[in-house]
């Protein structure tokens, strides 16, 4: 993974030294709230409802054991024992005191991470697939990208001040674990008369109006990434709403101009700025990619014959095995993945002892590195087959075995009313519900690949708008209800959910979910998954199963 | 005369900055509304004391073929968060190849002022409340930056 010299650590470094001084400005009475507000947003500090929340930065989901035993540290120490992992591969404490952060924030800075632009309308924190560099359908190892991408953006003295938050992801896979379409602006390694470049996709975005990203960039050599992400970012500075922060986002200023017409005026800015001093180097690419190198891998038989046997002799771990292990790139390894989502603990949520626990297993099974997942999930991404078995009981000791990776109880649920001051509706608990009511994982596996995402609010941290079936929290009255949509997805070909009627109650939802799965189950052909048999039969019959005893 | 920032140091600013509706072409050292500027321009090319200022919905591209005439240029921070004026200066040194003054007027307050810098602005005319020399004791944070800016074309890839 990537590694900080020392302009990277100096900058870092200098960032925390910064920070503290507008805290203790903020503190003394010498900066005002309201601007001081939005320098701490600028490094993901907000004031929630019950406490500040800080959020850390967790470069496209990559961490070494060493950062996780960081995190670890501090969720124990300046935080109540625990953390939270965010559909945006990041990390979110709860409860934070405001004058400590500048000292976790020196805590941090010490194993390379930081909460830089984690929020406020700036460039965000780039997102990547969580499978790069061991993905079987890889085009391109995405992450030398996205941390050119990290370091252009960080700190971008043009682009602190935007009309509204800014999130850039890369993908080097036909399937697209990074959800590209829907941010704002998307890029994609691609393949063309056998070179690899540049896809780029633009407006795209969740929230309020949701919408998928557009091509505005057919094919784009390597080395000119930043410079044409530059003329992107000019136009959407200059002429993105600032009116209403509803329609600030970039994916309002793109449709509002058609996407050709926007495609036009980037290419215009950027022929101004093309193959100037930004230009990528091939030295500066090699240099990104080296330190994504491919890890001294043993040669290994195909097939591992302790798994065979383990497989074959234990069902929970054969269940385990079918969900939560992907194939790998090298023979004899795979993929691992920890669903954060045990029952009865908020997703994505994880505690001190769980992450010091994932980051042994990571040194002891995966050269000592992990990537979170936006799904709010953790994944070893080099194990040995032959030690899947023993890896398995370690998980199952520190409730880190469930085995639902992509069914309908890996729920993606951002926190919502319980600790988010922009929530209408609790979330948290109607996860905890659906959960509760599909507890029987033959069934669960039966039904298999089904995403439920859950958000609080418009603002669908809980990407509600791509899942089977999405649920958002609204305000009636005063009253918290939920609507429930379907159809959603967040795969290579993504789509938007669509609404299904009227609003239901808290205490509905679970039932809700249930005649939606029942109508799947009732008219699925051989091995449709839900989406599947959605796209074939439509929404009608959802509809009318859900609301034919109201009617 | 109003104190401002100047290349980093504090100096007297001579120039008075005039809103649309009141704005006198007569006075001397004068910063005008660019379309007051351009409303009276053939009766002020002679002039080596006038400057514009634009909004920040103004297009600075307007500004093409007038730079040798200005005494400087500033651009307006409507408030702190919003964040055009940067672009605009950009676009101003990088595109229009502007050398002369580009001040920063408006919302113009002390943690900003690094990123203005590397935008290309020189001088600083202050918000109200902002103490003019913790200002200029703070203006830089950083002693290295990854990406290209006016201050400083060449990106730090170029030197690793």
């Amino acid at each position: 993974m990537y590694i900080y010299d020392n302009y990277d650590q100096k900058m870092v470094d200098e960032r925390v030294e910064q920070y503290r001084d507008q805290t203790q400005r903020f503190l003394s009475g010498d900066l005002p709230a309201e601007e001081f507000q939005h320098l701490r947003l600028r490094n993901g500090l907000y004031i929630q409802r019950l406490a500040p929340m800080l959020r850390v930065n967790v470069p496209y989901g990559m961490l070494s054991s060493k950062q996780l035993r960081k995190l670890a540290h501090v969720a124990r120490y300046f935080d109540k024992g625990y953390g939270h992992f965010t559909t945006r591969q990041n990390m979110q404490y709860n409860w934070p005191k405001l004058e400590e952060v500048p000292d976790i924030l020196a805590e941090l800075a010490s194993v390379e991470m930081h909460a830089i632009q984690s929020s406020g309308n700036c460039i965000r924190n780039t997102t990547s697939d969580q499978y790069a560099g061991v993905a079987v359908d890889e085009i391109e190892d995405s992450r030398a990208y996205a941390e050119l991408i990290r370091q252009w953006s960080t700190f971008h003295p043009e682009f602190n001040w935007l009309p509204r938050k800014f999130k850039i992801a890369v993908t080097g896979s036909r399937e697209d674990r990074a959800a590209v379409q829907v941010h704002d602006i998307g890029v994609r390694l691609v393949e063309k008369d056998g070179k690899v470049g540049l896809q780029i996709l633009a407006g795209g975005g969740l929230g309020r109006t949701p919408v998928l990203g557009s091509v505005i960039k057919e094919y784009l050599e390597k080395e000119h990434m930043l410079t044409y992400i530059e003329a992107i970012l000019r136009v959407y500075n200059r002429y993105g709403r600032r009116d209403n922060k509803y329609k600030a986002r970039i994916k309002i200023l793109v449709r509002a101009m058609t996407a050709e017409v926007f495609a036009e005026k980037v290419e215009q800015e950027w022929l101004s700025i093309k193959d100037g001093p930004g230009t990528l180097t091939e030295a500066e690419i090699a240099r990104a990619k080296s330190f994504f190198t491919r890890p001294a891998y043993k040669a290994l038989p195909e097939e591992s014959e302790e798994l065979t046997a383990a497989l074959k002799a234990n069902l929970a771990f054969n269940a385990w095995m079918t969900r939560n292990v992907k194939s790998h790139q090298e023979t004899g390894y795979a993929i691992v993945n920890l669903a954060l989502k045990e029952t009865g603990v908020a997703p994505g949520d994880v505690t001190d002892e769980q992450m010091d626990v994932i980051a042994d297993l990571a040194d002891t099974y995966s050269f000592g590195e992990l990537r979170v997942t936006h799904e709010q999930n953790v994944t070893l991404a080099d194990v040995e087959q032959a030690n899947l078995f023993s890896l398995w009981e370690k998980l199952c000791e520190h409730g880190l075995a469930s085995p639902n990776l992509g069914l309908l109880t890996d729920i993606i649920c951002c926190p919502g009313g319980d600790y988010c001051s922009l929530a209408n509706a609790k979330s948290l608990p109607v996860a905890d519900a659906i959960q509760r009511k599909f507890d029987d994982l033959d069934y669960l596996h039966d039904l298999g690949d089904l995403d439920v995402n859950i958000s609080g609010c418009m603002n669908a941290c809980g990407h509600h708008h791509v899942g089977n079936i999405g649920i958002l929290g609204v305000d009636k009255k005063g009253q918290e209800f939920y609507q429930v949509s379907i159809g959603g997805s967040a795969s290579a070909t993504s789509s938007l959910a669509k609404i299904l009627g009227p609003s239901f109650a808290q205490a509905e939802i679970p039932e809700v979910v249930g005649k939606l799965v029942d109508v799947y189950v009732n008219n699925r052909v051989e091995e449709e998954r839900f989406i599947d048999t959605y796209n074939r039969i439509g929404i009608a019959p959802f509809k009318s199963s859900v609301y034919a005893e109201k009617a | 005369m109003t104190s401002i920032i100047k290349d980093k140091a504090i100096i007297d600013s001579p120039y008075t900055i005039q809103s649309v509706d009141d704005a006198d072409v007569s006075v001397a050292n004068v910063i005008l509304p660019i379309s007051v500027y351009v409303e009276n321009e053939s009766a002020l090319t002679d002039r080596s004391d006038v400057g514009v200022w634009l909004s920040a919905d103004d297009e600075v591209e307007q500004l093409t073929g007038k730079l040798d005439q200005l005494a400087l240029v500033a651009l307006d921070f409507p408030s702190f968060g919003d964040g055009r004026a940067y672009s605009n200066a950009n676009i101003l040194r990088r595109k229009l190849g502007y050398k002369g003054e580009v001040r920063a007027i408006g919302d113009v307050r002390r943690d900003q002022l690094e990123q203005m810098l590397r935008c290309g602005f020189d001088a600083f005319q202050l918000a109200d409340g902002q103490d003019i020399a913790s200002c200029v004791a703070n203006m830089k944070t950083f002693s290295f930056n990854y990406q290209t800016s006016i201050d400083r074309p060449e990106p730090l890839f170029r030197s690793r």
